[in-house]
């Protein structure tokens, strides 16, 4: 049992916590996750670290009311206890020895993105940041996000915030205007991470993308989370969840991001349900 | 009175038609009168044979004319002296390759059916008696041990009753191992597990859930911590593939996967969040256990057809041959001599089919079993939904290499000294499914309860 310390509405959809955490804080690195359960009859979900602090032993997690635990993850309030919490699982971010990097965030995706540009910017890289929502109310972690750049560029597919268009549209004119980086490091939905991955394929720059998948254990155990990865199918759980995005199979990927969407659309239904009633 | 009669009494079993759609336990065990009739076919030998088939040593005799007696409690004391986990294990060990394999009885007709009387009277003193446990007084020496399937359940039973402070480390948010998410609710039920374990915790056993050795802390953080002695316990975890073409289609399952969803995270109930693939049509990859299981659990969900697909013949399947014929019954289709060589998708990359190749039996290959050989141009193509792959697992390498200093061999497992349990590293030690791969229940409590002895042997001679 872990006591929720904060609580902060970030959007409509995103909300942050701050989770007492001490042991999963000792360990804790950028791009790392937990994995947690929310009741006795739930599912196991996991959920990038999005800030550790070691001193107070807690840990941030970002997430996005998407499906049935995300959605009962959110009725809880500060002083609640989520049930399960486990980690640091996965492998960090490897950030070594780069100099100039541009972090790509989509939605909420920025959660995961802007440790990786916080622990880049610690460590003296330039960073030049470009974060992508779908219109200005999801715009979310945009002055931390001004903290650690040196550059920031926020995007809406709208219009309605920020440059108008998609994140690659951006990072595209900074590649022609002759910026050179490194890498680039991106993470979001999976859809954003093909085509980042395709732009920078075409332009020859090195790309890590981090996974998201389907899993239940994150140790290893379940397989659920297989991806191909250059033709050879790997674990996200503990291969990654960082991997070269130019030899992810992505399409397999969104297939099997899809596998049970039937399923979820009822659970969740079954519920925002039950919350009606309890609200009665 | 001994009982001449040359067949042994048949567990009493669920009609298959009605097992088939639920979870309830198959096997409904002996009455009283059944037990005690049985236990009269026993021999009591003098040389015993039987307790050197048992990996645990249970005086099996001995409790065995307690039952003849009805004197169940000391029946019960006798098999704990030796077991931890007693209702477990007469539950899932195949007694039919040890103790029964030794029984005299068994030269001429059945053995006696030793494993039914360990169910019996476990279940009996769990029924009737309510006193907890009691702990024995303390020594002062900490153990930690990792991971809370049979290893290391077995391992900290053993340490607790001698006076040690324990403490087993879990990885997932429940205790049991194996046992909880793998073996389906109605071959083990888990209301058993739970209270094996509860019979532990009134020992003084501690359990920390969420903690994934390797991770959460490494193997130093624990010495840091004061535990003076480690045992690792973690099993055999990683789900092996096949490598075929196809493998990463929606529809596409580990056991592992498929068996957690089900018995770990209850995916058979309505009430529950987990989601599950509810394949009409399913094949099952393997031979073993663990495939008869998830073949079982799939049919219980409501499969039309499920099928197991394995590559040598009937006699060479490695499951029980219990399970074997609870299957059969079930309905459930035995695709022998048939190797997958590819899983077959539609454009959405859901499952479709597993095209397979006829195999042929040739001669017996190093390990003892014949091999089998591919029939060419025999190809023919299962049509399904949901392929379920039960080809066995490997030893989690978590620990292994988060732990520099620990010795193991190519196939991931620790190695140890063969009869105490020790690693390469000093006062740690390990033992079950993470030192031979995936093995068996029992045996995995053998090693708990050795490398159990030599601790406490070797912190007697410091």
């Amino acid at each position: 049992m872990n006591k929720i310390i904060k609580k902060q509405i970030l959007n409509d959809s995103t909300i942050l916590m701050i989770i007492d955490a001490p042991k999963v804080a000792k360990k804790a690195l950028a791009g790392q996750f937990i994995i947690l359960r929310v009741a006795s009859d739930g599912e196991r979900i996991p959920l990038t670290i999005a800030d550790f602090n070691r001193e107070n032993g807690t840990i941030t997690i970002i997430f996005q009311v998407v499906g049935t635990t995300t959605k009962k993850l959110s009725f809880l309030n500060e002083g609640d206890f989520i049930l399960d919490f486990v980690g640091p699982l996965g492998n960090p971010t490897i950030i070594d020895g780069l100099k100039k990097v541009a972090v790509i965030g989509g939605g909420v995706g920025c959660a995961i993105a802007w440790p990786i540009a916080k622990a880049l910017h610690n460590q003296g890289s330039v960073v030049h940041s470009i974060v992508g929502f779908r219109n200005s109310s999801l715009v979310i972690l945009e002055k931390e996000f001004k903290n650690v750049s040196d550059k920031l560029i926020v995007a809406t597919d709208d219009g309605s915030y920020g440059q108008s268009g998609l994140v690659t549209n951006v990072l595209e004119a900074l590649i022609n205007n002759s910026e050179k980086y490194d890498e680039v490091i991106a993470i979001g939905p999976l859809i954003m991470m093909k085509f980042v991955c395709e732009l920078t394929k075409k332009y020859g720059i090195k790309t890590t993308v981090s996974m998201n998948p389907i899993m239940i254990d994150g140790t290893g155990m379940c397989g659920g989370c297989r991806l191909t990865v250059g033709g050879k199918t790997k674990f996200a759980c503990v291969d990654g969840p960082d991997f070269d995005g130019h030899k992810i199979d992505f399409d397999e990927a969104l297939a099997r991001a899809n596998m049970y969407k039937d399923f979820e659309h009822k659970a969740f239904d079954n519920t925002c349900n039950l919350f009606k009633k309890e609200q009665n | 009175m001994l009982n001449t009669h040359s067949n042994k009494n048949k567990m009493p079993t669920l009609d298959p038609k009605t097992r088939s759609k639920t979870f309830s336990e198959v096997a409904t065990g002996y009455t009283q009168d059944l037990a005690i009739n049985e236990a009269s076919r026993c021999l009591n030998c003098k040389n015993k044979p039987c307790v050197s088939g048992c990996p645990v040593s249970i005086d099996i005799p001995a409790f065995i004319s307690k039952i003849k007696e009805k004197d169940f409690l000391e029946a019960f004391k006798i098999i704990s002296q030796s077991s931890s986990l007693p209702s477990v294990c007469g539950r899932v060990c195949p007694q039919e390759r040890q103790c029964e394999h030794n029984c005299v009885r068994g030269l001429k007709g059945d053995s006696v059916a030793i494993g039914c009387l360990e169910r019996f009277i476990s279940d009996w003193y769990r029924e009737n008696q309510k006193e907890p446990f009691k702990k024995v007084s303390q020594n002062g020496h900490k153990v930690a041990i990792i991971g809370s399937g049979p290893a290391g359940l077995s391992c900290a039973g053993e340490l607790a009753k001698k006076g040690y402070n324990v403490t087993v480390f879990e990885a997932l948010h429940t205790i049991g191992g194996v046992l909880v998410y793998g073996i389906p609710e109605f071959r083990l039920p888990k209301s058993i597990v739970e209270s094996e374990i509860k019979d532990l915790s009134d020992l003084g056993v501690k359990f920390e859930t969420n903690t994934v050795i390797g991770k959460t802390l490494s193997i130093m953080d624990l010495f840091e911590d004061g535990f003076e002695y480690i045992f690792i316990a973690s099993g055999a975890g990683l789900p092996r593939f096949m490598n075929i073409p196809g493998e990463n289609l929606n529809g596409v399952f580990s056991a592992n996967e498929f068996l957690t969803r089900i018995n770990l995270m209850k995916a058979y109930k309505n009430s529950n969040d987990t989601p599950i693939w509810n394949g009409k049509n399913v094949a099952v990859v393997g031979g073993g256990n663990v495939a008869i299981d998830a073949a079982r659990c799939a049919l219980r969900l409501g499969a039309e057809n499920v099928y197991i697909v394995y590559r040598r013949s009937e006699k060479e399947l490695p499951a029980r041959r219990e399970e074997v014929a609870h299957a059969k019954e079930e309905g459930i289709t035995f695709k022998l001599l048939s190797n997958p060589v590819k899983v077959t998708g539609d454009d959405t990359k859901k499952v479709i089919g597993l095209e397979c190749t006829k195999m042929q039996l040739s001669d017996n290959d190093a390990s003892g079993r014949c091999s089998s050989l591919p029939i060419p141009n025999s190809n023919y193509t299962i049509e399904c939904d949901c392929v379920i792959m039960a080809i066995g697992t490997t030893p989690n390498p978590l620990i292994k290499n988060t732990t520099p200093d620990l010795k193991t061999n190519s196939h991931g497992g620790i190695i140890v000294d063969k009869e105490t349990g020790l690693t390469s590293i000093p006062n740690i030690y390990a033992g079950g499914d993470v030192v031979t791969g995936a093995a068996t229940v029992i045996l995995a409590m053998g090693a708990g309860k050795s490398a159990s002895l030599a601790i406490d042997q070797h912190i007697k001679n410091k």
